[in-house]
């Protein structure tokens, strides 16, 4: 490549506006429902507007009235719980499972398609399908999944879905089952890419499978499994469909997370001052996410490096 | 990571066929809802599934698809769930693309802060502003149509940020004997930039439809009538309806009927379906 080839590019690289006119579309989108709702819900979370009370109806101000009524509900922090809850056990759970049905089909044998696609399939399943599904499952007496644990000795409730102490963890098996073989696909990859020369090296000086796994595949996979922990707890806060089926957050809010409950304040309650408020809280736990996974993927890149 | 230890001896080999044995199981269970689904599905509708009794029934049918048709406006929701799809997707492939070109092709003022603005729709997802994008679907006068479904994933943060991706690995070589040529930024990318990036727009596209196929939460709020009802939001609605109550062969009909069409085509494409996500997810 010539001085003078790398000129010409350099300056019809520039352009005064066209840039900015292919930019233009997808600007205009992400400003007209992402920059701004976030601004309206942060504007509107400040007012007091109730659409079905007519005195409410016209906004007015109360500062952080919001913020300060939900905190102060033991309402919202059973479901501030509940969401905490779902998603520390979801996501970790689903990632771990996700991880070992790779390691499991991760074999050039006949027949591991099936297997492959025995635990991807829930992935292009709608959520809604599958919870219609789990729905029987959880019937009490004749249900699958009671029928299922009774084989191993199990007496408990039966009432999945209907019980206050059972019905969070209804919702979080059907989440696990939906999600983890959408994270074993990235393990997958990760697993296949690996060199191999290490591992025949570590071989040679007489390591176990288990002392590969630990001390090259684990460290060898770290980016892989900061990506899938943070597609896996940004998912987890956004995951509610099922919640509609199973069990519509009951019984009283036992199953209620963070995302349905600011579904139920705005369109059962007509309380968009609240709404926004919780909208805001949401926001809030996801950028706490996405940047602690950021920042930990950063060091480990620099750690790497070093 | 290589299989585990290729066997020798007796016990690495016993070990070897436990681990298969326990792949084999645990896949079977992962796939029991959906095999039963189909197996209800098919169950006459005068034999009830009831307790000891949740298999086959004495004869195959189809008549509780048909019935499931009949009860809900199914074609209908069909009909919206794959204008909403395509349009999303349709609108989405253009605004990638142009947007993905700018920001590797071209230097321009605010560059890096452009890109973060629009990255900002991966931090703060579209669902979780679903209340005040409502009042602005309400606002616009497009409450209860298709658009207002479509319309808040015209933009695609991540889509921009993938064809981005994939045109900055396009050599600069290549890019630079266009230049040379006189090619104009339409020819540049349509002729230099696209073709080696179209696995990437095919990875983009199949994960689109996937998703937008499978939403519920929002087209639920921006909808009120049959007319734009997706399936999901459809089959919801659908096993609400009094009469059908917990007649499981219906209602395992309905949802393969909302399930279905993708499944088919994940068969058929499976390889390139799996692909497909890790490529848009990985990259």
């Amino acid at each position: 490549m010539s001085a003078s080839a790398s000129a010409v590019c350099k300056r019809k690289r520039r352009n005064p506006i066209l840039p900015y006119l292919l930019i233009l579309p997808t600007f205009f989108f992400v400003a007209m429902f992402t920059a701004w709702p976030t601004l309206l819900a942060f504007y509107q979370s400040f007012f007091r507007q109730r659409l079905n009370i007519a005195k409410f109806r016209e906004p007015i101000f109360i500062g952080v009235g919001n913020y300060a009524t939900l905190f102060n509900d033991p309402r919202f922090l059973l479901v501030l719980k509940n969401t905490i809850i779902y998603v520390l056990v979801t996501a970790p759970i689903s990632i771990v499972l996700g991880f070992l049905f790779a390691l499991l089909i991760n074999r050039a044998i006949k027949g591991i398609g099936l297997a492959r696609l025995a635990f991807f399939q829930p992935t292009i399943l709608p959520m809604v399908s599958a919870a219609t599904i789990w729905m029987f499952f959880f019937t009490p007496d004749y249900g699958l999944w009671n029928t299922f644990l009774q084989r191993f000795g199990y007496s408990g409730p039966q009432n999945w879905t209907g019980n206050p102490d059972l019905a969070l963890i209804a919702i979080m098996i059907v989440a696990i089952w939906k999600n983890a073989g959408y994270y074993m696909i990235f393990y997958l990859a990760g697993l296949q890419s690996l060199p191999t020369d290490v591992y025949e090296a570590a071989t040679l000086d007489g390591a176990s499978w288990w002392q590969m796994l630990w001390k090259i595949t684990f460290p060898l996979l770290r980016r892989t499994t900061l990506f899938v922990s943070t597609i896996a707890f940004i998912g987890a806060f956004q995951m509610v469909d099922h919640i509609f089926v199973l069990t519509k957050g009951g019984p009283s809010r036992a199953s209620t997370v963070l995302l349905y409950y600011l579904w139920q304040m705005r369109f059962e309650n007509q309380d968009v001052g609240k709404a926004s408020a919780i909208t805001i809280i949401l926001i809030i736990f996801l950028l706490i996410f996405t940047v602690t996974n950021f920042a930990l993927s950063e060091r480990k890149e620099e750690e790497a490096h070093a | 990571m290589p299989d585990a230890v290729s066997p020798r001896g007796f016990w690495s080999k016993l070990g070897y066929w436990l681990v298969l044995l326990f792949t084999g199981l645990l896949a079977l269970l992962w796939a029991v809802p959906v095999i039963w689904a189909f197996v209800a599905s098919t169950r006459p509708p005068s034999e009830p599934l009831g307790r000891g009794d949740v298999w086959f029934g004495s004869s195959l049918t189809l008549v509780n698809y048909a019935t499931a048709m009949s009860l809900a406006p199914f074609k209908l929701y069909y009909i919206n769930t794959i204008l909403i799809v395509t349009m999303i997707l349709g609108v989405q492939l253009i605004t990638i693309t142009l947007a993905g070109f700018a920001f590797a092709h071209y230097k321009f003022m605010g560059k890096q802060l452009l890109l973060f603005f629009i990255l900002l729709q991966l931090m703060i997802p579209t669902t979780a502003l679903l209340a005040p994008n409502f009042s602005t679907i309400r606002a616009l006068g497009l409450f209860d149509t298709r658009l207002a479904i479509a319309i808040p994933y015209f933009g695609s943060a991540f889509g921009t940020f993938l064809m981005r991706q994939a045109f900055l690995e396009v050599p600069r070589d290549l890019v630079d004997a266009g230049v040379i040529d006189g090619c104009n930024w339409w020819q540049l990318l349509r002729h230099i930039y696209l073709p080696p990036s179209k696995s990437m727009l095919v990875a983009f596209g199949l994960s689109s439809v996937v998703w937008h196929w499978n939403e519920f939460l929002w087209p639920l709020v921006v909808t009120n009538s049959d007319k734009s009802r997706p399936l999901t939001a459809g089959l919801v609605r659908f096993t609400q309806l009094g009469e059908i109550g917990a007649q499981w062969s219906l209602l395992t009909a309905a949802t393969l009927l909302v399930a279905a069409p993708l499944f088919i085509v994940f068969l058929i494409f499976q390889r390139q379906f799996i692909q497909s996500f890790v490529h848009s997810g990985l990259k």
